[in-house]
């Protein structure tokens, strides 16, 4: 992720074309170039910026509003929380994937523009997963004591609340980068991305529009997606580890895959 | 309202919800539809026949109960592009795509459901990390890169078909059976489709596993045990059933994803579906088509969700009653 802050470790300037498409890796380009010419790993580090960018604003526009919506609703109940919760019910039987395409073909195709529809789609299960939190949180003693010595509402949520919640909002969140990451290179692979930055969707869009299979061009096909893979998985394990270890479910198997047999007393030599 | 009817009334307000969001994106859009015709030799006379004829000049909430009406009437709007009606511009399409949704869904489900029931069995050995790695890996693969690899190291292996959806040369020397284009449209099918699967199983597997050892932590399979079953036996006539229920609904939910999934998968077999629809009226600004193909693609969702609430009423006895339950 360090990549992030490092467009100085890119070999070559970013635009800089090299004459021959589709050359295969050597000393001066690691990676090899791409089919209009470009050094692939310079390519690969500057989308690393980029992809990374519209992940983390994206994940943080979406766990603002789902983080607001969850609050409210769980701290409030009542009529406040059925008809929010019904707002968000619908938004998440919406498929997020074509709303976002909807919504990106509509506003044009800016980086900005992209990491706030990403977010305004994605704060549905956000806003669910702190409701529940918050809902539990508010049943504790130390709240209902603090309520009972004439605490204000917006005293009680961010002082004794929020503090607890957090940690779950920061897991899910870690979760919504991968998320938003992901739906970058499909909207940038369907060709709605920004024109003028490179992501690692648009690498891989542009591997399938030049021809890098036809050209049996690897160093190309490979790097852009491997490197979504990496950064997808390790932010899923990330916010799965911690979500688990904030609510720990402990449950024991019956079925383990080491057991206890009962050996018969006769014929247990003939069998291994 | 008996809990079916909730249901179902529930699935109405959710297409609804996205009529109007689809309404109001089209027209908070910068500028209007017309100048999104990109109709720069256009008189101001024209402009305005045009506003006219696509029902622009009427005020907002106007314009709201007529979009609403032509709904409710099937009508989808008129291409751009093409001129015909939406209606038509998409069925074709959609024919073409459900073969090859339904076949991934099934290819996912299959590898999610073997993969989920292996690790949970031999869970905390190393087949059960190889499989848990190996899902969580392919649920971290966007699914167009899949496409691709699948292109490059299997096509050609397999020698498959990895372009469209039928043959250029099927029929054109005498006419072809029935049953040849049967076959080749599905082996037309088979690259993308198990593209789809892999692409999609790992939630499934993921799932399954957490269902498989919760279920197996549960006392009558400790009873089943202690009977002396075989393993075997305990999984296939104790565990999996009761574990097969959250599947249910996480097939429901995982459809928009995999709706989401099929519209890359289109654009990189050039497969004449849905997606591959939606890729060339994003390419052609055909705005009424998108919303179009984005109104269906709802519909289709929530028709799954609702369905899959049903089938959860009927299949477990202990949820007859309650509100409506989604995520």
């Amino acid at each position: 992720m360090v990549a992030l802050l490092a467009p100085v470790i890119a070999p070559t300037p970013v635009n800089t074309g090299f004459s021959n498409g589709f050359a295969a890796p050597t000393a001066a380009h690691p990676l090899g170039l791409d089919g209009g010419g470009f050094d692939v790993l310079t390519r690969l580090v500057h989308g690393a910026q980029t992809s990374l960018l519209v992940g983390t604003i994206a994940a943080l526009v979406g766990m603002l509003i789902g983080g607001t919506v969850g609050f409210v609703a769980g701290y409030f109940g009542g009529r406040t929380d059925g008809v929010l919760m019904r707002i968000t019910d619908y938004f998440l039987v919406i498929p997020d994937i074509p709303l976002m395409i909807v919504a990106a073909a509509v506003f044009g195709q800016s980086l900005t523009n992209i990491m706030i529809v990403i977010g305004l789609v994605y704060w549905a299960s956000t806003a669910r997963l702190i409701r529940a939190q918050v809902m539990s949180v508010r049943q504790r003693t130390f709240v209902t004591r603090v309520e009972a010595m004439g605490a204000s509402p917006l005293f009680v949520l961010t002082r004794h609340v929020v503090p607890q919640v957090t940690p779950l909002l920061v897991a899910n969140t870690v979760l919504m980068v991968a998320n938003a990451i992901f739906a970058e290179t499909y909207i940038s692979f369907l060709g709605l991305g920004d024109p003028s930055v490179v992501s690692w969707g648009r690498m891989i869009q542009d591997a399938l529009d030049q021809g890098a299979v036809v050209a049996g061009a690897w160093w190309v096909v490979l790097p852009p997606g491997l490197a979504v893979t990496l950064v997808v998985l390790a932010a899923t394990i990330a916010g799965q580890g911690m979500e688990d270890t904030l609510n720990p479910r402990l449950k024991v198997g019956h079925l383990a895959a080491r057991r206890f047999r009962v050996r018969p007393l006769h014929g247990a030599l003939d069998r291994p | 309202m008996t809990p079916a009817l909730s249901r179902i009334w529930f699935a109405l307000v959710t297409v609804f919800v996205a009529a109007t969001i689809n309404f109001f994106l089209f027209r908070v859009m910068p500028g209007n539809a017309v100048s999104a015709l990109r109709c720069r030799a256009c008189t101001p006379q024209l402009r305005e026949a045009l506003l006219n004829r696509y029902g622009l000049d009427a005020p907002l909430p106007e314009q709201f109960v007529r979009y609403l009406g032509q709904l409710a009437r099937g009508d989808l709007g008129i291409s751009i592009a093409s001129g015909r009606p939406v209606w038509q511009e998409i069925t074709g399409p959609l024919l073409n795509t459900l073969p090859m949704l339904i076949a991934g869904t099934l290819i996912a489900l299959v590898l999610g459901v073997i993969s989920g029931v292996v690790s949970s069995w031999r869970r905390g050995t190393a087949l059960d990390a190889a499989s848990q790695w190996t899902s969580l890996a392919c649920y971290a693969m966007p699914t167009q890169w899949i496409g691709l690899l699948v292109l490059f190291y299997v096509a050609a292996a397999v020698g498959l078909p990895a372009a469209g959806i039928q043959s250029a040369t099927l029929g054109v020397l005498g006419d072809a059976s029935m049953w040849d284009v049967l076959a080749d449209r599905t082996a037309h099918l088979i690259l993308p489709a198990l593209t789809l699967g892999i692409g999609s199983y790992g939630q499934y597997a993921i799932i399954m596993r957490s269902a498989m050892l919760d279920t197996l932590g549960e006392d009558y399979i400790l009873t089943a045990r202690a009977k002396g079953l075989r393993d075997r036996d305990i999984l296939r006539y104790h565990a999996f059933g009761n574990a097969m229920l959250p599947m249910v609904t996480m097939v429901a939910l995982s459809a928009g994803s995999i709706v989401a999934g099929a519209i890359v998968v289109e654009d990189v077999f050039s497969y004449p579906g849905i997606g591959f629809a939606a890729v060339d009226a994003i390419g052609k600004r055909d705005y009424p088509v998108l919303q179009g193909i984005f109104l269906l693609l709802t519909v289709a969702v929530v028709v799954a969700n609702l369905i899959a609430d049903l089938i959860y009423v009927r299949i477990d006895p202990r949820i007859r009653s309650g509100r409506v339950a989604v995520g």
